[in-house]
């Protein structure tokens, strides 16, 4: 654990506040517009009155389940399909060149489509969100299930291992780390697409929290919620973190 | 041979049945469309000009955006990099700052530019900047430390030593920063298009949807497509041209 008391970490404290600080007598002195940019203080307040009266955590919910599920429905479909891809030359020939071409294409592209055959719903979020998290996680699952040291696969076939037993008990372990590393990407892009869908199609959560607060001019919920963003990612992204520790663990072990 | 027959399978069967189903009648869903009508449509919007006037202003407030991030994210990035304690001590504030999605910054930027380039290029600079400015400091911090003597024996002021010996010697690895924010750049402006921003491309697209003109929306999807792997292969070649001149140093 590094310690706080450490002058490093106090002045990086101190430079932090000090901008904000700097924002705030801006503010006050009316040097910056305040309908642009309210005081620090401001924001922190309506961040606090609005976690208080309840009116921030449904948009938190709405946006972390929306990341969630379309993060695990483009997991287990990377998974799947990189294990294919990683271990049979005959899925790559077969999948990649069509991949390779449907890559380049942004995310929030495929939005208008997923408007036109799923409306403006949930699902159309869920899907655009899965089909943009999904090539983290399946060019690591490739990567993963593709580098499988020679040693490995020698043993399972010793051991007279059927694929299954290969793909379950050889080659997914050794893929693991790759695929976690793709995971925590994946969960940012999550993130990301979650809000550009709430804010394209009008979906509850906190993407369209912010949107709608700067129809109304209302700048100090815009800061409460890129603050609760803010937060979200940071959450997401070490609960992410202290899984890979937990699951990895028997790397360290053998190290 | 066997490579290129394997690969066609999907897309052209899949092509295949999409056109013949809706040929005989068996899809009457208006949101397929057919292949043949995307191409009729891809053509009329390549013939009178619109496709290429949007990819243009896509593209140039893209890039405008990826210029202002290189010069704020080199330029920041190669001071953090040459000192070390100020990179700690600013270091917090940049993590706290830098998983914020830039997308979610587009009320903001919206009431501060109005619609129009600027509001697009300012979320691009956001998203970009990252990139290049986490990479600028540890190729920084990488450059041999005889470099860094020769410019203190010759006594070179902090401006020509940026400029003469650290940033020559760190721009092989900046370039891998700089490839990356290029990707996102387009990528971000599309997106900004979609949402908000009444031009370019992303706005086209979805304008399409929303008229019904389905055929079109299919055309500027498969067009995106095109753009995307060019830009992919451009910047792979690039990555080789300058990182090889640099090499020798």
């Amino acid at each position: 654990m590094r310690r706080l008391a450490d002058p490093i970490n106090l002045a990086a404290l101190g430079f932090a506040l000090s901008l904000l600080a700097a924002w705030q007598l801006l503010a006050d002195a009316h040097l910056i517009s305040p309908i642009f940019f309210p005081s620090p203080l401001r924001a922190l307040t309506v961040l606090q009155q609005r976690l208080a009266d309840g009116s921030l955590w449904l948009p938190l919910a709405a946006t972390s389940l929306r990341m969630i599920v379309g993060w695990l429905l483009a997991s287990v479909i990377g998974i799947v399909l990189g294990a294919a891809i990683g271990t049979s030359r005959f899925a790559r020939e077969l999948l990649d060149p069509t991949l390779e071409f449907i890559r380049p294409l942004p995310a929030s592209a495929v939005i208008p489509v997923a408007i036109l055959f799923l409306g403006l719903s949930n699902k159309m979020s869920v899907t655009v969100i899965a089909f943009g998290a999904i090539w983290p996680v399946l060019l690591a699952s490739v990567h993963g299930f593709s580098s499988i040291s020679p040693e490995l696969i020698n043993v399972s076939q010793v051991l007279g291992f059927g694929r299954r037993d290969f793909l379950r008990k050889i080659a997914f372990p050794s893929a693991l780390p790759d695929i976690v590393a793709g995971l925590r990407v994946s969960l940012a892009i999550a993130l990301i697409l979650a809000v550009v869908t709430e804010m394209q199609s009008s979906l509850p959560g906190l993407g369209w929290d912010i949107f709608s607060a700067q129809r109304v001019y209302r700048s100090a919920d815009i800061y409460a919620g890129l603050i609760m963003l803010a937060l979200l990612g940071f959450a997401a992204n070490h609960l992410i973190q202290f899984l890979e520790r937990r699951v990895l663990r028997w790397r360290n072990l053998r190290a | 041979m066997r490579r290129l027959l394997l690969g066609a399978i999907i897309p052209v069967s899949f092509l295949i049945i999409w056109e013949g189903s809706s040929q005989a009648g068996l899809l009457t869903l208006e949101s397929l469309s057919r292949p043949s009508d995307i191409l009729v449509a891809g053509y009329a919007a390549l013939r009178d000009g619109s496709l290429m006037l949007a990819t243009l202003q896509t593209c140039e407030t893209a890039l405008l955006g990826l210029a202002i991030a290189a010069v704020a994210g080199i330029g920041v990035g190669a001071i953090l990099g040459l000192l070390p304690t100020a990179e700690r001590i600013a270091g917090p504030t940049i993590e706290a700052l830098r998983p914020i999605p830039a997308i979610a910054f587009m009320p903001l930027a919206l009431m501060v530019f109005g619609f129009g380039v600027r509001l697009e290029a300012s979320i691009v600079a956001y998203a970009c900047i990252w990139p290049i400015l986490i990479v600028t400091v540890s190729a920084v911090r990488a450059v041999e430390g005889r470099l860094l003597e020769v410019a203190a024996v010759l006594e070179l002021p902090l401006w020509k030593r940026m400029t003469k010996i650290v940033l020559p010697a760190a721009f092989a690895r900046i370039n891998v920063g700089l490839r990356v924010a290029a990707a996102i750049s387009l990528v971000v402006a599309i997106t900004v298009e979609i949402v908000l921003n009444p031009r370019g491309l992303g706005y086209r697209l979805i304008l399409a949807q929303q008229s019904l003109q389905v055929g079109l929306m299919w055309a500027q999807i498969l067009w995106l497509c095109v753009l995307g792997y060019v830009l992919n292969l451009v910047l792979s070649h690039l990555g080789r041209g300058p990182a090889a001149i640099w090499r020798p140093l």
